[in-house]
């Protein structure tokens, strides 16, 4: 009765906050994360992450005196199901939060432009939405797959100068072969001598990757790329490694920091892992710090697992939400800012998670920096860590705003490389 | 392309054929017997590759050695069969025989997705890998090629038992006997004493035991996550309708076509190796509608 007491009371009000936003009773978020089907190997712990940190966050007093309540919805669900739920919770919600999938994030980020809810894209890898279109409502808190490929690209050059023949084996949709349209074209115009001796894109899912462990056994390329992800790297890697084919042969695998604990030491040591970001549970610049090694250590005792990048982009978009409503009220001197307040905001927006701080372009790009390292089986954990880590700051993995990724890439020469910059840490 | 390549092709195929055959063997004999195209195999197969991974790490943590894998697979797969299978026959199936097929369809469905949704309460969302079984056995060089001897010769050798063994319990043994008396007309074996309802009860737990078999023998060259048994049973259901539903022998030719096609797929035309199965299975419909090995009235989907 008292709930509906305030309610009523609060209906009673919303006339007058269209001129003076008034405090909400309660700062209402709705984010979209696979908690089934294969991706929940991200969805689930980003949720997890997401449930510790708001609650830290209401400890602490939430956002001005105002608790966030998160509202989850199924990315699994299919997309039939995933836009009728994002209408339903974004009627309520003050801003959205979508999505772990590429193509999701190209459905919901018009409707999201449609409904006039600010949506920050949390951790989907596709570059192509805010090349091919302008947002007002839509927000990246993170890199994309351009930003992602150019560091691999970059590190495979820097630590295996050498490498004369390469492979790929990606998984069969959208991410598999869009990431290696980008690495394939960076690799073309940084490294025109390197030949492509294999292409394989097995099925999504596949459970077997026998015939293509044979054959890349036969053609002993120096290198071979694979952006899969989830069971399907854990697989790939595993039967890769029951049969040797992973002790002349360095594996480039730019998502792997999700796999560690799971591949354990299946994954042997001299191999380039990569993480969507600068996202490592002991990230070199980031472990002494308190909050830090005080979210890792939670995060460990309630699920069990280190946390992966998925979380920690979850974080991000957390992040970035705090700092924008914070920069609103006190750029504003409100208690709390209308929606225009909160979009202007977010332009330009500087905040920080668990890496580097993170800054929005003005096409609403997260600029992040990149994390990739060499695979060590240093006995310190049950699975590898990384070793000869290297850094590279953000903005210089990007094309310029406006400009598209691939004609960027492509646009590129040797010269490219002198103007790199980017922090080595040996462990 | 030379011998060598040509060779590594076919272990990789026959290798793969042995495992979709395993699957489809359990799936074939339940439609060949009972008439009913058990959706909910797929589950019974990924289900019998959690609980290999499961056990076999439980053992494994207690000490015991890796060989121990092999008859934990068995454990397993007998008690998916008998668990699973025992009671699906039991309490669903039994009710529905004589009902239209679209419902018989509807209900092994209805349990593929509860038997989904049991896993994810059960083993999470997580992939698990339990490969003990596998490093166990070792590897071998072949041309220069390293195989695992457990995918090179373990799980050819075991498709071959299989289907050998059935052949020979179906044809030269009493209760296999019963068995194709009872496919062969249902109400003339009753009327001479045969137990339909036993008959009935007990191949269908010997189809789960093969598919839990089929998902234990997988669990060590795989990672078991959400959804593999989704795709197995696709894939499983390719192979008997190339084959012709209900045909045994078939369905080991039709998994060998598949196996093959798809492993020299890859080194000739990698960008199909996915559609293979599937366009192998159109060409042969389109030419046999009843199946590589059917015969035109045994046909019900």
């Amino acid at each position: 009765m008292k709930r509906f007491l305030a309610t009523t009371a609060l209906c009673a009000m919303l006339p007058l906050s269209a001129f003076a936003q008034d405090k909400p009773f309660e700062l209402q978020v709705g984010m979209t994360t696979f908690l089934t089907g294969p991706a929940s190997v991200f969805g689930v712990p980003a949720r997890e992450g997401m449930e510790i940190l708001v609650r830290k966050l209401n400890e602490d007093g939430g956002i001005n005196g105002v608790p966030v309540r998160v509202t989850y919805i199924d990315e699994g669900a299919g997309a039939e199901a995933l836009t009728s739920e994002f209408r339903r919770v974004a009627a309520e919600a003050e801003v959205m939060m979508a999505s772990i999938s590429s193509g999701n994030c190209q459905t919901l980020a018009p409707l999201a432009e449609d409904l006039q809810v600010p949506n920050l894209m949390w951790d989907c890898g596709t570059q192509r939405i805010f090349e091919e279109a302008d947002y007002d409502y839509v927000f990246r808190t993170q890199a994309n797959a351009t930003a992602e490929m150019m560091a691999t690209v970059l590190y495979l050059l820097e630590t295996k100068p050498d490498f004369q023949t390469i492979a790929v084996v990606n998984q069969d949709y959208a991410w598999g072969r869009d990431s290696w349209d980008i690495f394939s074209n960076a690799l073309r115009v940084l490294k025109p001598d390197v030949e492509i001796v294999g292409e394989f894109f097995p099925a999504f899912g596949a459970p077997d990757y026998s015939a293509e462990i044979s054959r890349l056994q036969a053609l002993s390329p120096d290198v071979i790329l694979s952006t899969s992800w989830g069971g399907d790297l854990d697989t790939f890697v595993q039967q890769a490694f029951q049969r040797g084919l992973m002790n002349n042969t360095t594996f480039v695998l730019p998502l792997a920091e999700s796999s560690l604990e799971r591949l354990g030491s299946s994954l042997p040591a001299g191999h380039i892992v990569g993480a969507r970001g600068d996202h490592y549970f002991l990230h070199p610049e980031q472990r002494d710090d308190e909050d830090f090694q005080a979210f890792i250590t939670e995060f460990r005792e309630t699920t069990g697992s280190i946390p992966i990048y998925s979380v920690f982009h979850a974080a991000q978009a957390l992040e970035a939400m705090k700092s924008a409503y914070e920069k609103a009220i006190d750029e504003n001197d409100v208690e709390w800012p209308t929606e225009e307040q909160l979009l202007a905001a977010f332009e330009e927006l500087e905040f920080q998670a668990f890496g580097r701080p993170i800054t929005l372009r003005e096409d609403n790009q997260g600029v992040e920096a990149q994390l990739l390292g060499t695979s060590v089986q240093a006995g310190e954990y049950p699975f590898a860590t990384l070793e000869d880590i290297r850094i590279y700051d953000g903005a210089q993995l990007l094309p310029p705003v406006g400009e598209n990724s691939l004609d960027w890439i492509k646009g590129l020469d040797a010269s490219y490389l002198e103007n790199i910059e980017s922090d080595s840490f040996e462990n | 392309m030379n011998l060598t390549i040509f060779l590594l092709a076919l272990f990789d195929g026959i290798s793969y054929a042995a495992l979709i055959f395993i699957v489809a063997l359990g799936l074939t004999l339940i439609f060949g017997v009972m008439r009913i195209l058990n959706v909910a195999h797929g589950s019974l197969y990924a289900i019998g590759a959690y609980a290999t991974a499961s056990l076999t790490a439980w053992f494994l943590a207690l000490g015991f050695a890796p060989i121990l894998a092999f008859p934990l697979m068995i454990v397993s797969a007998v008690l998916v069969g008998v668990l699973l299978g025992g009671p699906i026959e039991w309490l669903l199936l039994r009710r529905i025989y004589n009902k239209p097929e679209v419902l018989q369809l509807l209900v092994t469905f209805a349990v593929f997705m509860i038997l989904e949704d049991v896993q994810r309460l059960v083993w999470g969302t997580q992939p698990y890998f339990q490969a003990s079984a596998l490093q166990a056995l070792g590897n071998v060089t072949v041309f220069g090629v390293t195989y695992t001897v457990y995918q090179l010769i373990l799980l050819p050798v075991v498709a071959l038992v299989l289907l050998l063994g059935l052949r020979i319990f179906l044809r030269h043994t009493i209760i296999g006997k019963l068995i194709l008396a009872t496919t062969e007309d249902r109400e003339a074996a009753q009327s001479i004493g045969i137990d339909a309802d036993k008959v009935f009860l007990f191949t269908f737990i010997v189809g789960a035991i093969l598919a839990g078999l089929g998902g234990a023998l997988a669990s060590p060259t795989t990672s078991i996550l959400p959804g593999m048994g989704a795709n197995m049973i696709v894939l499983s259901f390719a192979v008997i309708a190339t084959a012709g539903l209900g045909q045994i022998e078939g369905a080991a030719v039709a998994a060998l076509m598949i196996g093959l096609g798809r492993s020299y797929a890859v080194y000739l035309w990698p960008e199909v190796a996915v559609l293979v199965p599937y366009l192998i299975m159109v060409l042969v419909l389109l030419m046999r509608p009843e199946g590589l090995f059917g015969s035109p009235g045994t046909r019900k989907i």
